[in-house]
This record gives structure tokens, C-alpha cells and sequence, in this order.
């Protein structure tokens, strides 16, 4: 089992005919994913490997019934992607793109709101239920089908957590790049809630970094309902306050968000803080020995 | 991106919030020509960076006559503020902003910021203004009333009123107040801010509302749309080798260790800092050359980590997913045939043609550590730093 996508998911990439789109579309078709449709408004009747291309997500929803959406458009055009993909019924909406303005996100947001869609990032490196479907920009290769479930700020941190559980032979049920952005679709709530109800997820790890009180809130949300061990790494012990780091989100502002009390929080309700990145592997091995004997 | 006190104050302005006379100067000349046109009795000099504390630095002066403030801004002007917000190096003042004095009755805050957890702009409004709004919060939140907005219904005059009356103003002074509110609002939707903030908004013994501080920050994704924002920038507040990382899209942000650290994907540049102070040294760096990085960028980015003189080691730590392995060792190899590099390198490649960029290494002649993984890259590069400072100590 798996959380969000799997076998049954039939994706349209929306920007399939720019050079990220297509190269990702390739990607995805070749990892075994359901590309059915790709929409790129003025290129409707053109297909790109086959696939056929629409003017509108409505299009490609009626004829190739789609269910889920890739986005893969610049930022001036993204929030306008994601209202499009959500008002033709959509459920669920993977957004890649990076650097689209927060106002933008916020309106986004609230319209969601009201439809029933799903977001998924954005500035996120997508999701991937290992060995069914892919819809991002991970490299396939490194992961494994198992049952651990991942949530993460952050893209490549994800990989290097993702290889280190894949060479100690840990499979994963799903991944998940929640974004690095200020404004997101899923959260570490929503998906905490998620992985805790899936049978096929044994266990979960939560990829953390500096700015905001997501992983606070997720840490409360851990205390009350989630049965399944976690473990949590948390970038950015060494960041100063104040300065960016990189995501939209990662800032240390007005002294909270800090890594350190992120860490202080998840331990309290329970979950098992790694300190060091490079043991994050090694941790949920223990975890899942322990669990096991 | 920050703009200065002048500059956020024009735009106040401009949308209807009332802000002191005044006028920004770069010579001491300038600033007594604007006291002699406004002929006010007291006048207020005020260092122009992008810092807060100017006041406990000395950057503030409220003076009385042209010969005064001429004298006060030729102080200021060119001085070195050090507040606690600009570190201990401070910062070089190149202007001042010359305002009349108001009477200052009561000092308010008022400031709009994004709430991330509710996903919307939040207004917040105290009577406890004039200091850092995070120590009100921290030891009376109950003095700070917050109206939430959602940005497609936009700001109503309901919402004003809740935090007027909730403030405790007479209705006689809720239209003046609600001017003000919906002028920082429509600031900050309206030119993508991520904080806009009037602090003190003075309410005058004369009964008005007078914007008498404030400060802006911009959301660095909505610049492509406000040209007109995007000209405030001052490159002067900004750190040279940043000013040279952000001309290639380069994500740098110099630290005071001496470990230089290049890096793929923010979090995980996040966590090779971290890693490297759990080794036991201190990261030089926060450098992330991003998922599409080309070789060009790397290049730039290795030289500009390179040129920080507190670099003593440096650690690349890649895991490529979009970012080719092989594109990585191209750009490193550039950059090391045009400068002169005298310090320890200890690569980390992981991911995406990996083997390709191995071998491009390998056969480059350059002299570098392979390490593999995370962890023996960190306790390589601290081992290199200390061998390296070893020889120092002999030489």
C-alpha cells in the first residue's frame, strides 16, 4: 500500500511541451507512471511521445480521464495552472514549479479551500510511491517499495535520507516533498494523518528544516494520533537568524523557528530526533529491529 | 528584499498614509537646504541602512536649526552604525532622512506580515508601540489584536473598525485610523510584501495618526512584476560575494567559519553545515548551487566560496538528482584552472551519473578527498582543516 498515487493514477502534466515538462514527462513515463494527457494552452492536437496534448486540464480530464496533475510551468503561470487544474476536478495537483510569488499561493489556497483538490507543494520535488508511480523530479533509481513513509521540506536532503534507507535494504511506501515555500498545499499534519492510517506504512520519518511552526504543529498532532514510530532530522542547527536559507520558508525570524526548538518539541511528543544527517538510516533500522524482535 | 525608511515611507504616501515632511539627503548640504525651505523648529535626522536600533547607535538626532542638522548629518553621513541588528561591523551610512518633528502623543504599532500557518495575510495593532512587537508578544500577546484577511475578499472596513474599537479609539478617530490600516494593507498586498510594518505609528497631540517609522520587506517572487520595487534596491546593504552569487543564481550566504561549504538543494546545504559542526568545525558558508545548475554556475559558485579568505577547507557535497554529477566536476575543474586553490578539498558525489563524474575528476590532475557518504565527508574535511593548520604551525 502506499499513500496518494500509485498504480491507478492517470496523470497530465500541464506544461508537457517546455523543455522541464517534457524532460520530466520522459522521466516519469520510463519510471512506469500513467502519463496519459499533457496540456499546453495553443499546442491542443500535438503530442509529445505519443501523449496526447489539450488546451485546457477540462480537456484532458473528459478524454483521458486523468486524476492527478503534474505542473510544470513558470512562475508567473503557476498559481493559474494549479486554479485550472483545481476547477476541472482534479484530485489531486503536484506542483514543481519554484518561485512563484506567495500572494499568489495564499489566493490559491484559500480558493482550494472550496474545491476538493489536493495540493501538493509547491517548489516541491513531487511524490513517488517506489516501483508504482512517480510524479516529479526525483531520481527513481534510488528508492525502493517498503513500508516506510517519508515527509520532507526538502528535496535533495530527501534523496540522501531515501539512499541511505534503499542500501540498508529499507523500502519506502511513499514519498513526499511537501515544498520549501511559505504557503503549501498537504502539510506534515495532513500527511502524518495519512501514513498513520495507511496499512502499508510501518513507520514514518520527517524531514524538517528551519522557519515557521510546521514541525511544532506536527509534533502536537504526533502526541494525540500517531501510533506509528517516527524519526526527524531538522536542517539548519547552524543557521543564523534572520538571513534566508535558501527556501522561501527557511527563515529564523523574530527568534522562533529555530531547529532547536523544533528538535525540543518532536522529542516531547515522542519522536526519535536525529542530529546527525547521515544517521538518519541507521536510526530507522534500529527503530524497525526493535519493532520487529 | 529590504528597501530603507525613505523609500517605504514615499510609498506609505502614496497610498494615503500620513508620514512626516521630509526629505532624504546624501550631503550635509542637502539636508540644511531642507531645513531652511521647512523652517520647522525641530527636526529629525535619521541614518538611512537596513538595520533597526539606528536610535541606540547614534544614528538619530533631533535637532532645532539648518546649522544643526547640516552638522548632525555630516556626523552621520559616512559614519560606521553598529546596532544590534547589523553585527558587530555595522554598517557605513550613506544617506539620512531630514523630517520635521512631530508631538508625539502615543506610540502605536501597526504591521501586516504573512501568517504561514493560516495561510493569509494578519494584520497586528498594539498600544505598546515603538518596540520590537516579538517582546509585546512574547510578555502581553494580549496587547497585540490581530484581524486576519483573506487577500481574494480583500481588507473591509469591518476589519479596521475590530481593530480601531478593539485598540480602545473613539469613533471620531477610527476614519483617520482606518486610512492608515488600509494604506499598509494595500502596501503590502498590492507590491508582494511579506512584511510591512509602522512602528511607531504616532497618534500627534494635534489628534491625527502620522506614520513616524517603517519598514518593508518584499517578497524576492513577486519582484518580476513591480519594476518600481525592484529599483529600490540598495546594493550597498548587501554583502559583496552575495551581490556576486546572485548575479549567477546562486544561493550564497557568507558564515564565520572557515569550512567553505558547496552544496545542491537548500536543505541539504543546511544539513552539510550542521554536519560539519557536528565533526567538530564550523561551516564558512551557506552555498546552494541549486537543481539545474550548470557548469558556468558552479564554476562561479566554487569562486566565490573561494574567495572568502576564512576559507581554510573546503567540502563539495552533492547528491545529483536534476544537477548531472558530471556537470558538477566540469565546473569544478574549470574553476580550479582559473584560480590558485591552496586549501583541501574533500568531494561527496552521489546520484545521477555519478560514475561520469568520477572518472572527469579523477583524470583532472586536481588534488581532492573522495569520501562517500555524508558522514565520512564531514570527518574528512575536519581531519584536512586540522592537518592543514598542523602545517601552519610548523611552517
Amino acid at each position: 500500500m502506499s499513500i496518494l498515487v500509485d498504480e491507478k493514477t492517470r496523470v497530465v502534466v500541464q506544461g508537457i511541451t517546455g523543455n522541464e515538462g517534457m524532460f520530466h514527462t520522459r522521466q516519469m513515463v520510463e519510471y512506469g507512471t500513467k502519463v496519459v494527457a499533457g496540456m499546453t494552452p495553443g499546442k491542443g492536437g500535438q503530442k509529445v511521445d505519443g501523449i496526447p496534448v489539450y488546451n485546457t486540464v477540462f480537456d484532458a480530464v473528459q478524454h483521458t480521464g486523468a486524476n492527478a496533475s503534474a505542473i510544470f510551468v513558470p512562475p508567473a503561470f503557476a498559481a493559474d495552472a494549479i486554479l485550472e487544474a483545481a476547477e476541472a476536478g482534479t484530485p489531486l495537483i503536484v506542483c514543481m514549479t519554484e518561485g512563484i510569488p506567495t500572494m499568489d499561493m495564499v489566493i490559491v489556497k484559500q480558493y482550494l479551500k472550496a474545491k476538493g483538490s489536493t495540493l501538493i507543494g509547491p517548489n516541491t520535488p513531487g511524490v513517488i510511491s517506489p516501483e508504482k508511480c512517480k510524479i516529479g523530479v526525483m531520481a527513481g533509481y534510488i528508492h525502493k517499495a517498503g513500508t516506510i513513509g517519508i515527509i520532507s521540506r526538502s528535496g535533495t536532503l530527501t534523496y540522501e535520507v531515501v539512499d541511505q534507507l534503499t542500501k540498508k535494504g529499507i523500502g519506502q511506501s511513499t514519498c513526499v516533498g511537501i515544498g520549501g515555500d511559505q504557503i503549501i498545499g498537504l502539510n506534515y499534519v495532513d500527511l502524518l494523518g495519512m501514513f498513520e492510517k495507511d496499512s502499508g506504512t510501518e513507520a514514518i520519518i520527517m524531514i524538517g528544516e528551519i522557519g515557521g511552526t510546521a514541525e511544532e504543529e506536527a509534533a502536537q498532532f504526533i502526541e494525540r494520533n500517531v501510533r506509528k514510530p517516527v524519526v526527524a532530522f531538522i536542517a539548519g542547527l547552524t543557521a543564523p537568524p534572520g538571513r534566508r536559507m535558501g527556501h522561501a520558508g527557511a527563515i529564523i525570524a523574530g527568534g522562533k523557528g529555530t531547529a532547536k526548538e523544533k528538535m525540543e518539541a518532536l522529542e516531547k511528543a515522542g519522536v526519535r530526533v536525529v542530529r546527525n544527517p547521515a544517521l538518519v538510516g541507521e536510526e530507522m533500522e534500529a527503530v524497525l529491529k526493535g519493532r520487529r524482535h | 528584499m529590504k528597501i530603507h525608511e525613505y523609500q517605504a515611507k514615499e510609498l506609505l504616501r502614496a497610498y494615503g498614509v500620513p508620514v512626516p515632511k521630509g526629505r532624504v539627503a546624501e550631503t550635509p548640504e542637502e539636508a540644511r537646504a531642507f531645513a531652511e525651505e521647512t523652517g520647522a523648529k525641530s527636526i529629525v535626522v535619521k541614518a538611512q541602512i537596513h538595520a533597526g536600533g539606528r536610535g541606540k547607535g547614534g544614528g538619530v538626532r533631533v535637532v532645532h536649526s539648518p546649522t544643526e542638522v547640516q552638522k548632525a548629518a555630516k556626523e552621520i553621513i559616512g559614519m560606521t552604525l553598529i546596532t544590534p541588528q547589523t553585527g558587530p561591523m555595522g554598517r557605513v551610512v550613506r544617506r539620512v532622512l531630514i523630517e520635521e518633528a512631530v508631538n508625539i502623543k502615543e506610540e502605536l504599532y501597526l504591521g501586516v506580515v504573512m501568517d504561514r500557518s493560516k495561510a493569509c495575510p494578519v494584520i497586528m495593532a498594539s498600544r505598546e508601540g515603538g518596540v520590537e512587537i516579538e517582546k509585546v508578544a512574547a510578555e502581553a500577546p494580549e496587547k497585540i489584536i490581530k484581524e486576519w484577511v483573506d487577500p481574494s475578499v480583500g481588507l473591509r472596513p469591518f476589519h479596521a473598525n475590530k481593530l480601531g474599537y478593539g485598540l480602545g479609539f473613539e469613533a471620531n478617530q477610527i476614519g483617520p485610523l482606518r486610512a492608515v490600516i488600509s494604506g499598509l494593507y494595500r502596501t503590502f498586498h498590492e507590491k508582494d510584501c511579506l512584511l510591512a510594518e509602522i512602528n511607531p505609528l504616532v497618534l500627534t497631540e494635534e489628534g491625527g495618526f502620522v506614520a513616524l517609522d517603517a519598514k518593508m520587506n518584499f517578497d524576492d517572487h513577486g519582484l518580476f512584476r513591480h519594476k518600481e520595487i525592484a529599483l529600490l534596491r540598495d546594493l550597498h546593504e548587501e554583502a559583496p560575494l552575495e551581490i556576486e552569487a546572485s548575479k549567477y543564481n546562486l544561493n550564497y550566504i557568507k558564515l564565520d567559519g572557515n569550512v567553505g561549504c558547496m552544496v545542491n538543494g537548500a536543505g541539504l546545504a543546511m544539513a552539510t553545515m550542521d554536519i560539519i559542526k557536528v565533526a567538530g568545525a564550523e561551516p564558512a558558508n551557506f552555498l546552494d548551487v541549486g537543481g539545474g545548475a550548470t557548469v558556468e554556475m558552479v564554476k562561479n559558485g566554487f569562486k566565490i566560496l573561494m574567495s572568502d579568505p576564512g576559507v581554510k577547507a573546503v567540502l563539495i557535497n552533492i547528491f545529483g538528482g536534476i544537477l548531472r554529477c558530471d556537470t558538477l566536476a566540469k565546473g569544478v575543474i574549470e574553476a580550479v584552472n582559473e584560480v590558485k586553490v591552496n586549501v583541501p578539498i574533500v568531494i561527496r558525489l552521489e546520484g545521477t551519473n555519478v560514475e561520469e563524474g568520477r572518472r572527469l575528476l579523477n583524470s583532472s590532475g586536481l588534488q581532492f578527498t573522495v569520501a562517500i557518504g555524508m558522514k565520512e565527508a564531514a570527518e574528512k574535511v575536519v581531519l584536512a582543516l586540522k592537518s592543514a593548520k598542523g602545517t601552519g604551525q610548523r611552517a
